[in-house]
């Protein structure tokens, strides 16, 4: 579960301090308030960088790097930055079986980045997901919110077409 | 109580969310309103059907009509059909349910009749956002007859008596679960609901959360009851949404029913329930690791004794149980525990529930009797392989079970003859393949999954693991001896003895399991350098069919690496050094003229 660091730097707003800052005003009392906390921060940020993750150590009097080993555990904590565009393949075993191997491999091609990886101008992220649990659509593939089902390696142009 | 004539049911689970059915409730609604049927006609959002093949799914009744694959440009012919002048959408129809001309009961259909559904008996009925709905259907009965009429014991007895074991795959008596915790001197204890459904393939837990939420609530309260517990967690995955969105709704609807809170059913008992978002990692489907997580820490397992019924989440008596473990509870206690273990066989009793996948026709959500056998499920209520493909293996268990082959299909499923054949109950993936799975390649799938999940506790399944996945490696690139198969074996028991919890212990079980029912696939990889199924592609080389080429040019023009080149109406060749074996030409070519081999 080895996690790359990024390399964008954080720009995150007085706004989203605040509002992390009463998120962990919130849980300070609650035994076990670690992942919870992580999860709304990653709501407020989009991901979890460490100017992030050093203000949740302070306000739950933690030290760092319990908090980075938490983040670092947990496959849906990220340390990157997501696209515009989230793209998601689901590599659960259904999907596998029907061929999402290939559904992967050719969003790499068309995107021209790895799996974990983000396109340049930032529009498009690609991640392999765990079982999303619509195995009767497989395979499936997601971008944010929208699931294409039943896809075949063709269908990926015409999908991300969608959000050029 | 406003009168309804008719009641339209649609699917509401996720993967017929997933297909577009908030759409079509959406424009149903609409469609309604504008012909002045909304006083008349009830829309209900249900829980998944189990067919998910077929998806998105409605059902209209009184008719029964069962309407599949639903677009929304359908939904004004069937208001203005069906609706409006009462005839039935026949091309719409669930073509099992049409037969000669008349249209059959549901239950009738192959999927359907096999099955017996307990677990699953509310999903596709209710609105499972409507705590009425669960009442009118016997709800919250079971947990008032129980603080009303019996003692702590007397319920952990009847659990007992009904032989129920948990459902999340490793077969614990769970009436001895709560024993062990309600022996516990009083003071602080848990009860835990896990419903970290990791298992790829698996989604019957989200199934129940989505269709049925109030099932699980109200057993998590008989067993806090049986066990003298006062708190309740239930610890969901973050990438099932639907699920967690219903059961908050739940949640609130039985605290101001006072269902759920303080003094309830006025006998003095408290209970309140709180909502845990794991965060994608599959080993804290383990109890101890899932406890940890909890807490707040990296999820890793912990050592066992003490027992979570003893020490369990900080610290004091906990229990644990699965979603579909606690979806039996209130029946048994309404039906008793003589009905309860009048089904199934002499140690499993009861139902499970499977998700069927794969290369199977009628990919869904289905519950059994436990004895049915395999064949049963997959040639009666799955349908069979489609496109004339051959059965070749069943995979249970997900990463920490086996492949069941062709030659073992009429085997009793139930949790010891699971494990006598090398695989196990798991939670219920039951994942079809057809004669183009590789099985040393499904092998190195699952290897892959736990590397990757291996929480790095122990050496022998954070490092074992990983050298495993690299002897896969070698066999599918065509780089191994047959030495290498018998040293693969040594370590998978290697890491099968020295790992501390599930994951590792049975993180070798794919290997093993493909290894003892189909090892002349892997001596083909070694020794003849073949794939026979045709997937590994190190293995492969693509060639042209000279008499079935018609020279059209089609796969020249999609191969992305320019490896195919000849003349206009005359077979084209493949140039195997620059081929990238990525498949485009044989997707494209319409007269099958080019193989891997």
């Amino acid at each position: 579960m080895a996690k790359r660091k990024t390399e964008v730097p954080f720009n995150g707003t007085k706004e989203q301090e605040e509002r992390l800052k009463a998120v962990i005003e919130e849980h300070k009392h609650v035994e076990g308030a670690l992942m919870p906390v992580l999860q709304e921060a990653q709501e407020i940020y989009g991901y979890l960088p460490m100017e992030v993750q050093i203000m949740i150590a302070e306000g739950l009097g933690l030290s760092l790097s319990e908090v980075y080993g938490v983040v670092t555990f947990y496959g849906q904590f990220s340390l990157n930055p997501k696209g515009k565009y989230k793209v998601n393949v689901c590599l659960g075993t259904a999907c596998y079986v029907k061929g999402s191997g290939e559904i992967l491999e050719r969003l790499q091609q068309t995107l021209g980045i790895e799996a974990g990886g983000i396109t340049k101008d930032g529009k498009f992220s690609l991640d392999a997901t765990r079982c999303v649990g619509a195995c009767g659509l497989a395979p499936v593939m997601i971008v944010n919110d929208d699931v294409y089902g039943r896809i075949v390696p063709d269908d990926v142009p015409k999908i991300l077409a969608k959000y050029a | 109580m406003n009168m309804v004539r008719s009641h339209i049911l649609v699917c509401g689970g996720t993967g017929c969310t997933s297909s577009g059915s908030q759409k079509i409730i959406k424009s149903l609604e609409a469609e309604l309103k504008a012909n002045g049927l909304d006083n008349e006609v009830k829309v209900i959002q249900t829980g998944c059907h189990g067919l998910c093949a077929l998806g998105p799914i409605m059902i209209v009744y009184p008719e029964g009509s069962f309407y599949s694959r639903v677009t929304p440009d359908d939904v004004k012919e069937i208001v203005s059909e069906h609706i409006l002048k009462g005839r039935i959408v026949k091309r719409l129809l669930y073509q099992e349910t049409v037969q000669e001309g008349q249209i059959k009961s549901l239950n009738d259909t192959e999927f359907y009749a096999k099955q017996m559904r307990i677990a699953l008996r509310n999903c596709g009925v209710i609105n499972p956002e409507n705590i009425d709905e669960y009442i009118a259907t016997n709800g919250y009965e079971a947990l008032g007859r129980v603080l009303t009429t019996m003692k702590p014991q007397e319920v952990i007895d009847i659990i007992k008596a009904s032989g129920l074991r948990g459902r999340g795959g490793a077969g614990f008596p769970t009436g001895l679960k709560w024993q062990f915790a309600a022996n516990q001197p009083a003071g602080k204890k848990y009860v835990l609901c896990n419903a970290d459904e990791g298992d790829p393939g698996a989604f019957m837990d989200r199934s129940v959360l989505e269709g049925d939420p109030h099932a699980v609530i109200e057993a998590m309260t008989i067993a806090a009851y049986a066990i003298g517990s006062e708190q309740g967690y239930i610890y969901v995955r973050a990438e099932y949404p639907i699920a967690v969105a219903r059961l908050k709704i739940a949640i609130k609807q039985a605290k101001e029913y006072g269902l759920l809170g303080k003094n309830i059913f006025n006998t003095g008992f408290n209970f309140d329930l709180e909502i845990r978002l794991g965060a994608g990692a599959f080993v804290c489907g383990e109890e101890t690791a899932l406890m940890t997580s909890i807490e707040g820490h990296r999820g890793e397992p912990r050592h066992r004794p003490p027992f979570p019924a003893v020490k369990g989440l900080f610290g004091v008596p906990t229990i644990l149980n699965n979603v579909e473990t606690y979806a039996n509870i209130a029946q048994i206690i309404l039906k008793g525990p003589e009905w309860f273990s009048s089904i199934g066989t002499e140690k499993s009793k009861g139902t499970k529930v499977f998700a069927l996948v794969g290369k199977i026709k009628n990919t869904g959500l289905v519950e059994i009797p436990m004895g049915t056998t395999l064949r049963e499920i997959i040639e009666e209520i799955g349908g069979g392989v489609p496109n004339g493909k051959k059965f070749k293996a069943a995979q249970t268990g997900g990463p920490s079970g086996g492949c069941i082959p062709a030659s073992l299909m009429d085997t009793p499923i139930d949790y010891d003859n699971l494990i006598a054949i090398g695989s196990m109950m798991g939670s219920g993936g039951l994942i079809v393949m057809d004669e183009d799975t590789c099985m040393v390649d499904i092998a190195k799938f699952f290897l892959n999954f736990t590397v990757d999940e291996s929480c790095g506790k122990c050496t022998a399944c954070r490092i074992g693991t990983r050298r495993l996945y690299e002897m896969l490696e070698k066999i599918t690139s065509g780089n191994a001896t047959m030495d290498d198969i018998s040293k693969m074996e040594e370590l998978c028991y290697y890491i099968k003895e020295n790992s501390l919890c599930a994951l590792g212990q049975t993180a070798p079980n794919p290997v093993l399991s493909t290894l003892r029912y189909f090892r002349d696939e892997y001596e083909a990889h070694v020794r003849d350098k073949k794939c026979p199924a045709g997937v590994c592609k190190s293995l492969l080389s693509y060639e042209i069919l000279p008499d079935k080429c018609k020279g059209c040019s089609a796969c020249s023009k999609v191969c992305p690496a320019g490896a195919i080149s000849g003349e206009l109406k005359k077979p084209f060749v493949i140039d195997k050094s620059k081929c990238l074996k990525c498949g485009a030409c044989i997707e494209k070519c319409k007269f099958g003229a080019i193989v891997k081999k």
